[in-house]
């Protein structure tokens, strides 16, 4: 190979990657933040909700889920400000997108996690007086949600990878800053190398988190196949 | 001697096929009845009618002489705000005693308390202390119900049907899934109950237990109630030939007086 | 909201729109094809547990599986080419990055059915002589592929919305068509929302079949 690798761009901008890195990181964990109590309201609509809440609750859901989430960003930062009349910059909209396509899929956690709990517990609940609600929050979501953690940690994964997306819409994570130095400094492989190295080592340090603590649920016992 | 429940002509249908074809049956204050009957003779059904796990097809529950569900051109209309009261004063006793698994058996028995009545952090614990005391299992107050063994766990949820101070105890075949060496403190449990005064109604297949401690034996058969009695009369001298059928099958093997002292 | 909607743009473009799904479909279903058969050696190779064969195909998993798809599409399309003597177009990009992609999840799937089968149905082929892939064909996929199939339906819909990305770069599916007529004429709520309805047309029945084929499977156990 002729190609003189020179890494030296790299080590010089690095802290323009960085900033990248922490902007991808900023997104996502607000996406989180707001996706997964979402998720849980759409889950308990989609469950108990009367035929009027669930029916659409239902769309949504699937809705979010089957279209690509770069049309869901494109959509939301390009076509919803026309529509209300109000500029959104690509920090919010990329938030409100990914919040929302979250949600979806943690509804789906949720849902996956509350059926899984033995009918018995309902059971034993009503017996004793309690309603749906006393139920649900005393009983039957602290069950679920420790069986459904390693499920959510996957999900908070993928979304780490579904928000590269924002550079598109030219909000500086770090794809967007890979990009805009490699196009300057003709650095190209070691630019874009570098900047898919820095993801692996997040997104795989985080992944080896997640299986050692599936492991350790699995043998208390507590986890859920999804 | 006043009356606690009464059930007048119950029935109920799961879809084409009908459980109970009419069941009359009142139940006293301090009374210990006991359903027997075969599988599918309805005596579960029966039992889950009277706590409203199961809504009746129709016929009238009365708690304490009052009626459960409003009469409305012809059906029973049920609130859940209603049941869900109701179940407050009749406690059950489940097969597979479902003790919720992330709560020691402490907070299982005053989370009844705590989260239905509303009680106050004193009383919940005076009443968690109290009735795991009386079930034997004071000193495993911390345990979680996966640490104790099966005849442990249906203590502590009868503990736990006990804290709510029921007028009426509902058993579901409370010792069929226990290892036969665990039935019996389960069943020494429920007969002091019934000797300090509670109001029983009893679904098992112990009759050695229904002989000593009913003071009423109702053989289902069917979906209604073939025969009924007094223990020596239904399960010593039982006078319909489904009665005795049935006691047949039941004694086919049967363990003469073990030396145990 | 008083936007006027005016979908007789979306109509006016329809030919756009139609290249760009033909294309969408094009690259999905070659990534997914590709994927799905390579993804067999890879998942084989990371099951049959020998060093030679399971080290190299877990770091081709583990770096397709924790990079997203998007950086893997321009690696291929920006620091590729640099490398190798032949120019690279978008459609070959996407296809490098995608397929390879698909591989790698296809083969983590691959991988679990495989040991989801009883360590007794290769043996009783290997009495009978059978070799490695004949088991493999004869007996072993024909009873895993049954158990893989909603794994691999999901992962079906997900391709086909990753093409989606390719836009990025300039191929010419849905989603950039989308984004070239907007542009020109001033309509993107009516084409993004064509887009995304577009999607959830072809892709929902998809999901649904794998919503049967799932509780048919527990039905049948």
């Amino acid at each position: 190979m002729s190609y003189a690798w020179d890494f030296a761009i790299v080590f010089r901008d690095f802290d323009l990657l960085l900033l990248g890195l922490s902007n991808t990181l900023k997104v996502t964990a607000l996406a989180l933040l707001f996706g997964v109590p979402l998720g849980l309201a759409l889950a308990l609509g989609r469950l108990y909700g009367n035929w009027m809440v669930r029916l659409p609750v239902g769309f949504v859901i699937e809705f979010l889920r089957t279209t690509p989430p770069i049309a869901q960003l494109f959509w939301f930062f390009f076509a919803l400000p026309m529509l209300l009349g109000v500029e959104i910059d690509p920090f919010r909209a990329s938030v409100l997108t990914f919040s929302l396509q979250s949600s979806a899929f943690f509804a789906e956690v949720f849902r996956g996690g509350i059926q899984s709990i033995d009918a018995g517990q309902w059971e034993a609940s009503k017996a004793i007086g309690m309603d749906r609600r006393q139920t649900l929050r005393r009983i039957i979501l602290p069950q679920a949600v420790k069986r459904m953690i390693p499920a959510f940690m996957e999900r908070a994964i993928e979304l780490m990878k579904t928000t590269t997306l924002v550079g598109t819409i030219s909000y500086a994570d770090l794809l967007y800053q890979a990009n805009s130095i490699a196009q300057s400094s003709y650095r190209i492989i070691e630019v874009f190398t570098v900047a898919a190295a820095m993801y692996f080592v997040v997104i795989f340090a985080c992944s080896l988190a997640v299986r050692r603590l599936e492991k350790r649920l699995a043998r208390s016992g507590e986890t859920l196949m999804h | 001697m006043s009356e606690v429940l009464r059930v007048e002509n119950l029935r109920k249908s799961f879809n084409d096929l009908e459980v109970l074809k009419g069941i009359d049956l009142t139940v006293a204050k301090g009374e210990v009845v006991v359903l027997l009957g075969a599988s599918g003779s309805g005596k579960s059904t029966m039992l889950r009618c009277v706590n409203f796990m199961e809504i009746p097809t129709s016929g009238r529950v009365f708690l304490d002489g009052k009626a459960v569900g409003e009469e409305r051109g012809g059906r029973i209309d049920y609130r859940e705000a209603q049941l869900t009261a109701l179940r407050t004063r009749v406690g059950m006793v489940f097969q597979h005693f479902n003790l919720f698994p992330h709560m020691t058996a402490l907070e299982n028995v005053m989370e009844g308390p705590r989260t239905v009545l509303k009680c106050d952090a004193a009383e919940c614990r005076r009443r968690g202390e109290t009735y795991l005391e009386k079930v034997g299992l004071g000193w495993k107050a911390d345990a979680y119900p996966a640490q104790l063994s099966g005849g442990q766990q249906q203590r502590v949820a009868i503990a736990r049907a006990l804290a709510m101070e029921p007028e009426i105890m509902l058993f579901d075949e409370a010792t069929s899934a226990l290892d036969p060496e665990l039935v019996g403190e389960v069943l020494e449990t429920m007969r002091e109950l019934a000797e300090e005064g509670m109001t029983m109604l009893i679904v098992t297949h112990e009759l050695g237990f229904a002989y000593a401690v009913a003071d009423r034996v109702l053989f289902l058969s069917q979906g209604t109630i073939l025969e009924q009695g007094r223990p020596e009369e239904v399960l010593i001298r039982p006078k319909e030939e489904g009665t005795r059928n049935f006691l047949r099958g039941h004694g086919t093997f049967r363990l003469p007086e073990p030396q145990l002292d | 909201m008083d936007y006027v909607w005016d979908f007789a743009s979306v109509l006016a473009n329809r030919n756009l729109l139609l290249i760009g799904l033909k294309n969408t479909l094009i690259l999905g279903s070659i990534c997914l094809a590709l994927g799905l058969f390579l993804g067999l050696f890879v998942g084989a190779a990371r099951f049959s547990g020998r060093a030679w064969l399971y080290y190299p195909a877990t770091v081709f998993v583990e770096i397709f599986r924790n990079t997203p798809v998007l950086v893997q599409i321009m690696w291929f399309f920006f620091a590729f080419p640099i490398l190798v003597p032949f120019r690279i177009d978008a459609f070959t990009a996407a296809t490098l990055g995608l397929a390879l992609n698909t591989t790698a999840f296809s083969s983590e799937i691959y991988r679990a059915g495989l040991q989801s089968i009883p360590k007794g149905q290769w043996e009783a082929g290997k009495a009978i002589g059978m070799s490695y892939w004949q088991q493999m064909r004869r007996v072993i996929l024909p009873q895993a592929v049954r158990r893989m199939l909603p794994a691999f339906m999901n992962r079906a819909v997900e391709v086909f919305k990753m093409t989606s990305l390719a836009s990025v770069i300039a191929y010419g599916e849905l989603m950039y068509q989308a984004k070239m007529v907007s542009t020109i004429f001033f309509n993107p709520i009516e084409m993004y929302t064509s887009v995304a309805l577009i999607f959830f047309a072809v892709l929902f029945p998809a999901t649904i079949l794998v919503r049967y084929f799932e509780t048919g499977r527990k039905a049948g156990r």
